[in-house]
């Protein structure tokens, strides 16, 4: 029995129970039957904090960009320098969008041998991302294999429907085969095969998600990619690395010093980030398969905010070296460190445009924090912004045409989103203290951190502002979020 | 010539080395053995004893200005207040006759808004603070100045009182940080 369509107040909450790992495996074991279904959607984040590192994945068929998507993201997984995370992100769904495409995903046939379900993980993935409506199915003798009898379909006004069966191929190894159709077309529009090992269930599941996303959507899913953040639970600092619906969790670094400011590489496979632990700001960048970190700007005073250029071979940061928080430009490595900017103001958060051509930042120096544009090559910043007295964090959305920033408007700090081309400027959250807007990698979603009863939270926000999520941890504050890229 | 040369290099080493021992013959020797030197009723002399006092710390003596290591900002400010000039005309002054003595500056800032901005509110605080003590005599090398903007509060509530705490620049010799 799967959640219903309607997503009861029961089911729109998915909840990581117990943060200890006995707990997780006795649920996660409830899970794997059939009789506890029922509560499906309460087992999603249900992971083992220190997951076996899988081996790898194959795909049968068709061979196309999942295969070195799900090849990568394994290896990355593989490798991830994990310790246990305790503290395990939560997601709830506390805004729907609109114009949802109806979509019945079946349970697969004999996925019970696999935790989490991955039908369950499925169907959970494309609710969150508000572009659907996930329609009860009931249970269904219905596989990969079957020959579908479309009416009953349409009578549930499903636009689409995913069946799919997971078969024991030996050496503890399964094959996962789905096919996508198009109910109102009665036509296949897509099928694909993983094998996999147990511990590959729920990756397995969200690169199934970002298939069905992508064919019904015609934009990339965002289900396989990863996020970055700082859980602070006491004097304890942990940059973790999650899977982008907060399972799978990761700490990358604990310090008892602050962290700030993490930064994916283009490709993925390092976070620049800011540390105190010499007690004052000095950007790193850890390259997450090794563990390995470097300090690229450790110089006098202080050094923080740093962003990757598109290409991966320069590093915006601010330094103080030379008196104010002023930019500057350096290779990853830190070596060829020289100025891109010099004012009396400060001079902080640079953020690449995505040709790599302007840096946006924000500055005070017209006497009010507002976003200005400067040419890489040098030349002349540019205003940006212009309404109100303080705006801050620019971020711009992967197709160029956006810029997502934090504006203060009568105290409250809010995430708004700006049309470069026409300058309309729309405020996306109703939260008041929000921070570090990060865009999910297809530009769909907006995650930011907020605070609310006092505690610091993660929440994300669709770009139309109509999708709202909220992402917590039990025992802790979460900040600094910053979506990675996707991986290919 | 090259033999003149060692010759007096030879007596003059020889002078050097005769001279500890005649000084010291030449001088007095005391005998403070208790009881030594008088008779009965020694224990009651009235001798004056000098009492000489070593130099403590004055980085740690709570009544010197010394002891003062903050400065505190009003909103969005980062000029040094009149209040706070005899405390780091003290330190200026302790930074010049101790020219080996480092000194790090960490500026803060309240918590509401953009951490990276706030560390550049902490960075203005703390560098209007060193450009103060180099004014005051410091020299520019003994200081470095930092920010740890909205990340080390000193009070955590969202009232103006807390928030006018945070607002500040911190003080540090070598070995306090």
């Amino acid at each position: 029995m799967k959640c219903a369509m309607t997503r009861a107040a029961s089911c729109r909450r998915i909840t990581t129970i117990g943060a200890r790992q006995d707990l997780t495996y006795n649920f996660a074991s409830l899970c794997a039957h059939h009789a506890y279904h029922a509560v499906s959607r309460h087992c999603y984040a249900l992971v083992m904090p220190s997951a076996a590192a899988p081996s790898h994945l194959d795909i049968v068929e068709p061979v196309n960009r999942l295969l070195r998507v799900a090849f990568a993201a394994f290896l990355f997984l593989a490798t991830l320098l994990a310790s246990p995370a305790f503290a395990q992100l939560t997601i709830e769904i506390t805004g729907a969008g609109g114009n949802q495409i109806p979509i019945a995903v079946v349970p697969f046939a004999g996925e019970g041998a696999l935790t989490p379900a991955i039908s369950d993980v499925v169907e959970a993935d494309l609710a969150r991302s508000g572009r659907f409506r996930t329609l009860y199915t009931g249970p269904q003798n219905l596989t990969d294999a079957s020959n579908i009898n479309f009416l009953p379909w349409r009578e549930k006004s499903a636009d689409a429907i995913v069946v799919g069966g997971v078969y024991p191929i030996g050496g503890g190894r399964y094959e996962a085969r789905f096919r996508l159709y198009d109910v109102p077309k009665q036509a296949q529009l897509g099928a694909l095969a993983f094998t996999l090992n147990a511990q590959q269930a729920r990756a397995t599941a969200h690169r199934i998600a970002d298939f069905i996303y992508e064919r019904l959507t015609g934009e990339r899913g965002i289900f396989a990619t990863r996020i970055a953040y700082v859980v602070k639970t006491g004097p304890r600092y942990q940059l973790q690395v999650a899977d982008a619906d907060g399972a799978n969790a990761q700490t990358a670094l604990a310090s008892n010093e602050p962290i700030l400011s993490p930064a994916w590489s283009p490709d993925g496979n390092r976070l620049a980030y800011v540390s105190f632990e010499n007690k004052k700001p000095v950007v790193y960048v850890h390259s997450l398969a090794t563990g390995q970190r470097r300090a690229v700007a450790n110089f006098r005073g202080s050094n923080s905010a740093p962003a990757w250029s598109p290409d991966g071979r320069t590093l915006a940061v601010v330094l103080s070296r030379e008196g104010g928080s002023q930019l500057f430009l350096m290779n990853a490595d830190g070596s060829n460190v020289r100025r891109l900017n010099s004012s009396h103001a400060i001079d902080t958060e640079p953020y690449f445009s995505r040709d790599g051509e302007t840096i946006y930042f924000t500055s005070d120096r017209g006497g009010s924090p507002q976003i200005y544009s400067i040419p890489v090559a040098g030349g002349g910043p540019q205003r940006v912004t212009f309404q109100g007295s303080y705006n801050v964090t620019p971020r711009i959305s992967p197709d160029g045409k956006s810029l997502v920033f934090v504006r203060r408007d009568d105290g409250r700090f809010q995430v708004a989103i700006m049309d470069l081309a026409t300058k309309q400027i729309q405020v996306l959250t109703d939260t008041s203290r929000d921070e570090s807007p990060s865009f999910a990698p297809n530009g769909r979603m907006i995650l930011y951190a907020t605070n609310t009863g006092g505690r610091g939270v993660l929440a994300a926000v669709s770009s139309d502002g109509r999708v709202k999520q909220r992402l917590s941890v039990q025992a802790g504050d979460v900040r600094e979020p910053a979506w990675g890229p996707f991986l290919n | 010539m090259k033999r003149l040369l060692l010759v007096v290099a030879a007596a003059t080493m020889l002078a050097a080395c005769s001279s500890t021992p005649e000084s010291d013959s030449g001088a007095a020797v005391e005998d403070r053995t208790p009881g030594a030197g008088s008779g009965a009723g020694s224990g009651t002399s009235t001798q004056p004893i000098t009492t000489t006092t070593i130099p403590g710390d004055p980085l740690k003596d709570p009544s010197s200005p010394l002891a003062k290591r903050s400065v505190y900002f009003d909103f969005d400010r980062d000029d040094i207040k009149e209040e706070y000039r005899p405390v780091l005309e003290a330190h200026a002054r302790y930074l010049a006759q101790n020219q080996g003595k480092k000194m790090l500056i960490q500026g803060n800032a309240d918590d509401r808004g953009s951490r990276e901005y706030n560390i550049g509110l902490g960075q203005r605080r703390a560098d209007a603070v060193k450009r103060t003590l180099v004014l005051m005599g410091a020299a520019e090398v003994q200081i470095e100045s930092v920010s740890l903007g909205e990340e080390k509060p000193r009070c955590t509530e969202q009232t103006e009182e807390c928030w006018a705490q945070n607002r500040r620049a911190d003080l540090l010799y070598s070995g306090e940080f």
